[in-house]
């Protein structure tokens, strides 16, 4: 497989739920504002 | 071994570095999942019947299996290489899942004990070391940096298991047959996720070097060796056991935080006009993960450019002012209270970050997992020390009466102390005497000579 694509399908595989997760995280972290 | 061998994955000339750290963050990202433990305590303990100390024996057994088998098989993995040890860690970690679930599903909590723990604990530590030594070899430039993509991804697991392990009880329920199942998903995706790491990862062929780098160049600053020291003489330098008390000290000022986050500040500010609410609290522990997480990155990067002396002289000593400040501003600004707080885990995940490309500075790349295996040592014992000064001292200021900051006040000059003894150490750190440098020529690469 082209390096290329492989990069591109290595670094989704552990971004997609890194921003998943730091999303929640950045939910929970506003209730300290606002709960 | 056949696939697994290291000769195995040997990389060809044309390969892109860039393609190791997503695998050394596939591995790090899953066997992050123990610090989202907690999820499946209180279902545990309705489920089964288990008091508060018993549903937390699992992540404990899990915490000492993984400085034990880190220093035990340290240097195993530096000799089988990364792909056998992340196939080890995958299989350890994802059974122990299977295990537990197996446990939960017939009331045999033991065995939740066992799968989690012991053997899930052993996964974590050879996981937690199989990239390091691997990702140096391929960043000898910026090794801070390397190695703190990997091990943020270590803080970066507890934010995706957290939510997603919450959402999956909430579909299958939080009974024995609902947590079970949840154990056994958690166990068959963790395996196919960390599969890509076992695929993906290579070790750069002998001599490679980054175009352009010149290691004699790079050796040029003093703390920085071109030689290199066996795991087995590490452990005889002083220059092992000052890194040992940085780590430690650095790691418990940190946890004594991170552990009990939720309840301090709460207790901190209840003599205040606005309390502070369950909800809030729950968004500090959020924001201190972040800057945890955040710090690894950005600090680990930052010793590549300033040097790692100077970066631990920042934790320790500006870690050391933070703690005094939180201190002697007792309930008076949240404000400040909270940026103290970020600023002091920031240097945590920073301190586990760095401390691999310390080593490599320190003791060459030749068994440099298996020297960090050995120093994580000292984060088992930072472990127990942290939750066990801050919680000690917090009960018994609550009995004799007292409330506010005073219930942590002198766990955080305790803290200060540490901190202080810690950056003495950082101060005592010299290059390593060449007595114990390898004789050039037997450092091939897998050190299995050794």
């Amino acid at each position: 497989m082209n390096q290329r694509v492989m990069l591109v399908i290595a670094w989704l595989w552990v971004g997609v739920p890194l921003v998943y997760g730091l999303y929640q995280l950045v939910l929970k972290a506003a209730q300290l504002f606002t709960g | 071994m056949g696939f697994l061998d290291r000769s195995r994955t040997v990389a060809p000339p044309d390969w892109n570095r860039w393609l190791v750290p997503p695998a050394a963050l596939a591995v790090h990202l899953s066997i992050g999942q123990a610090y989202a433990w907690s999820v499946f305590k209180t279902p545990l303990e309705k489920a089964l019947g288990l008091s508060g100390t018993q549903s937390a024996l699992p992540f404990q057994l899990g915490i000492v299996m993984l400085g034990l088998s880190a220093a035990l098989f340290g240097t195993v993995v530096e000799r089988n290489g990364p792909r056998w040890a992340m196939f080890v860690s995958l299989v350890c970690f994802s059974s122990g899942f299977l295990v537990s679930a197996v446990g939960v599903l017939t009331e045999q909590y033991w065995l939740v004990v066992v799968g989690y723990g012991f053997i899930g604990g052993i996964g974590l530590g050879i996981g937690y070391i199989s990239p390091v030594s691997t990702l140096m070899k391929w960043f000898p430039d910026r090794p801070g940096t390397a190695t703190g993509i990997a091990i943020m991804g270590f803080g970066g697991g507890a934010l995706i298991a957290t939510p997603w392990s919450t959402q999956m009880l909430q579909a299958f329920g939080s009974g024995t047959g609902g947590i079970a199942k949840a154990f056994a998903v958690h166990g068959v995706v963790y395996a196919v996720f960390m599969s890509l790491g076992v695929l993906l990862v290579r070790v750069p062929a002998e001599g490679w070097r980054p175009a352009g780098w010149e290691p004699v160049a790079a050796a040029a600053h003093r703390m920085i060796t071109t030689a290199n020291v066996s795991a087995r003489n590490a452990i005889r330098t002083p220059q092992f056991w000052c890194l040992w008390v940085i780590l430690c000290f650095n790691v418990t000022a940190g946890i004594g935080i991170l552990e009990k986050a939720s309840p301090m500040i709460r207790d901190f500010f209840s003599n205040t006009a606005v309390p502070v609410s369950v909800g809030a609290a729950g968004g500090f522990v959020a924001l201190l993960s972040l800057a945890n997480m955040a710090g690894r990155i950005v600090w680990s990067s930052t010793s590549d450019l300033v040097g790692r002396k100077n970066v631990y002289r920042l934790y320790l000593g500006v870690g050391a002012l933070m703690y005094l400040g939180i201190a002697l501003l007792g309930d008076s600004s949240k404000l400040l209270f909270v940026v103290c707080a970020m600023v002091i885990l920031s240097f945590y995940g920073g301190g586990f970050a760095t401390i691999p490309a310390y080593l490599k500075d320190l003791f060459g790349t030749y068994q440099v997992g298996a020297i960090h295996g050995r120093l994580l040592t000292a984060w088992s014992t930072a472990g127990v020390l942290g939750p066990l000064i801050v919680n000690a001292i917090a009960d018994s200021q609550k009995t004799a009466g007292k409330s506010g900051p005073a219930l942590y006040t002198t766990s955080f000059y305790i803290m200060i102390g540490l901190l202080v003894i810690g950056f003495v150490a950082n101060e005592l750190v010299r290059p390593v005497n060449s007595k114990f440098h390898e004789p050039v020529g037997e450092t091939v690469e897998t050190g299995a000579s050794r």
